[in-house]
């Protein structure tokens, strides 16, 4: 197999249809048809919804990736797909289409997992983070990579060794993703779906200290000492904290009061952006790790941007942020990831495994 | 002409076979008795097929795809399946009611039977099922109305073919000997030959006949005072 192999990735895990075409570490291509617009009225991604564009998106998103590229089929290496974890039946039609092509072409294919794959875009030349290039990842401290992720449907902290033989999982959320608390509350609130930008733009003109939200899972009986650490030190939760706004808001209701919503909404970004980077910040320190990589939508948030920024450099720990095509689910991730396991040497997945939603990162590659 | 058929509509079925003025000659075939398993088996069934039959890919001239009614998930992991080769292949694919494939199988003996119109039906879950009526005549069969998916106690009394009839003998003639019986790629062949391929669509859209259950949140009650 050549150092550069032309790899595509398919990313069907939520509610975005991605293709990839890489080159080795160069990304030709970044397609991305989403069915965000059809979840709007319902506040929040219907997973069936999602599943039935992602099959009507598949094939144009497909000839789009290579047109973009200026490839054809014949001349791809390998390809790559998200084989979780994700929702069940949006994997399901990512997974099938990877293998047809797989069947058609007779190349090799790789299932991937999605979260890894997130951090996978650091092998990319153009990750778009600031003063490195694709060596980005094979330069890392003994210490690895600390990977902070953060989205409509997960909320991860990640521990990365070597991006394709150990990767750990230290912490993620027990419940809502932090995207998804941020779609319920800007319903309550009033405020547009997706809730990520939408609180942020109320948030601006809020003050964060008008009301104290709960930090979740933040108890000495959850956190533990460094020493003798709790179950849940790096796990987080979110539903306890919706719930504390909707008391808030309903209470300014039964009093026939008007909601102050941009105090509300820069009080809850701060409960989740604080505990969010508090956490990730005892992560790096207590396992070790001096670079932290943000990932998903939510990376896009102003304050977590701010907040983690600030806290990072409080630490001593290096922050990347790839450009934000790259942070949100797309293709190219899958593809970089699937190119990096093509020049190692690694096996291939053949075409009879299963879309696993809920796969763990140590499981890189299937 | 070689012809390649999936469906994914119930059971998970690969086909294929040399279509010709007269008939049509099956050359290779894989399928599965269970409901839930095609996103795993579809395409190594696949290249099963043309390697039983010793045919490559270069040497196939079209696709035919059952688009359901069917259970959503694995309705489309045949469609996206079939649409994939297809593109890849450079090949058109053909769209068929899967609920064809039942008429098909069961057409001989229905009309032995001196049967004239019937309903075939399949599994809807939801204690629900999917179904056509066709009537028949010696020059073949015709959908007369469908496809619906409801209540079996809420269709026509009709001899019933198929395992939606099966499922609920009390409220339709479940006919002995077809109560079981699931849309097989096999007789979307059989029925794309009797038809001329010519005459078929290239639709795949998928026929999931229910709308996804997902409800627009009603808007938040205020509390009051």
């Amino acid at each position: 197999m050549t150092e550069q192999p032309l790899v595509l990735g398919i990313e069907s895990s939520c509610d975005e249809t991605g293709i990839g075409i890489v080159r080795g570490t160069e990304l030709l291509t970044n397609t991305v048809s989403s069915s965000m617009e059809e979840h709007v009225r319902f506040g929040g991604v219907i997973p069936e919804i999602a599943s039935r564009a992602h099959l009507d998106a598949m094939v144009p998103a497909l000839q789009a990736a290579l047109d973009e590229a200026g490839v054809t089929l014949d001349e791809v290496d390998a390809l790559a797909v998200t084989a979780g974890p994700g929702l069940s039946g949006a994997l399901m039609v990512g997974v099938s289409a990877a293998k047809a092509l797989a069947v058609a072409t007779g190349k090799p294919l790789y299932g991937i997992n999605h979260l890894v794959a997130h951090v996978g875009v650091g092998l990319l030349d153009d990750s778009g983070i600031e003063g490195f290039s694709a060596d980005f990842l094979d330069q890392l401290p003994r210490g690895g990579l600390g990977a902070l992720l953060v989205s409509g449907g997960h909320t991860e902290i990640l521990a990365v060794r070597d991006i394709t033989g150990d990767v750990q999982l230290l912490g993620s959320t027990l419940d809502d993703a932090a995207g998804e608390a941020y779609d319920k509350v800007a319903r309550l609130l009033g405020l547009n779906y997706p809730g990520g930008p939408a609180i942020d733009k109320a948030a601006a003109s809020g003050d964060s200290k008008a009301f104290v939200f709960p930090r979740g899972l933040s108890a000495r009986k959850f956190m533990g000492t460094a020493e003798q650490p709790g179950k849940h030190r790096y796990d987080f939760s979110f539903s306890g904290l919706k719930t504390a706004v909707a008391r808030v808001v309903e209470g300014f209701e039964a009093r026939g009061e008007e909601v102050p919503v941009a105090d509300i909404a820069a009080s809850f970004q701060e409960a989740v952006v604080d505990v969010i980077t508090k956490k990730a910040m005892l992560a790096c320190q207590e396992q070790g790790i001096k670079t932290l990589l943000l990932g998903g939508g939510v990376a896009a948030n102003s304050r977590l941007r701010t907040l983690t920024a600030q806290r990072c450099e409080e630490h001593g720990i290096k922050l990347v942020i790839p450009k934000l095509s790259l942070c949100t689910d797309n293709g190219a991730m899958v593809a970089a990831l699937g190119a990096r396991l093509v020049t190692e040497g690694r096996a291939p997945s053949g075409i009879d495994f299963e879309a696993d939603s809920s796969l763990p990162v140590t499981t890189i590659s299937v | 002409m070689l012809v390649l058929a999936i469906d994914s509509s119930a059971t998970a079925s690969v086909a294929l076979a040399r279509l010709h003025e007269t008939g049509y000659d099956l050359l290779a075939v894989r399928e599965t008795d269970d409901t839930r398993s095609h996103a795993e088996v579809m395409a190594p069934f696949v290249r099963e097929v043309l390697d039983d039959a010793g045919v490559a890919s270069s040497d196939l001239d079209a696709l035919v795809c059952g688009t359901g009614p069917g259970p959503f998930t694995g309705l489309r992991a045949g469609i996206v399946t079939a649409r994939t080769l297809g593109f890849a292949w450079n090949l058109p694919v053909y769209g068929m009611m899967s609920l064809t494939a039942l008429a098909e199988e069961v057409f001989d003996s229905a009309l032995a039977a001196g049967h004239t119109e019937i309903l075939v039906a399949t599994d809807a879950r939801r204690r629900e099922v999917y179904s056509a009526r066709y009537a028949l005549s010696a020059g073949g069969y015709e959908l007369l109305e469908g496809l619906t998916v409801g209540k079996a106690e809420e269709l026509a009394d009709l001899p019933a073919y198929g395992r939606g009839a099966g499922l609920y003998p009390d409220a339709l003639q479940a006919v002995e000997g077809f109560s079981d019986l699931q849309p097989r790629a096999r007789f979307l062949l059989a029925a794309a030959a009797r038809a001329g391929i010519e005459n078929l669509s290239t639709d795949t859209s998928a026929l999931y006949l229910r709308e996804s259950d997902a409800k627009v949140p009603a808007a938040r009650k205020k509390a009051s005072a």
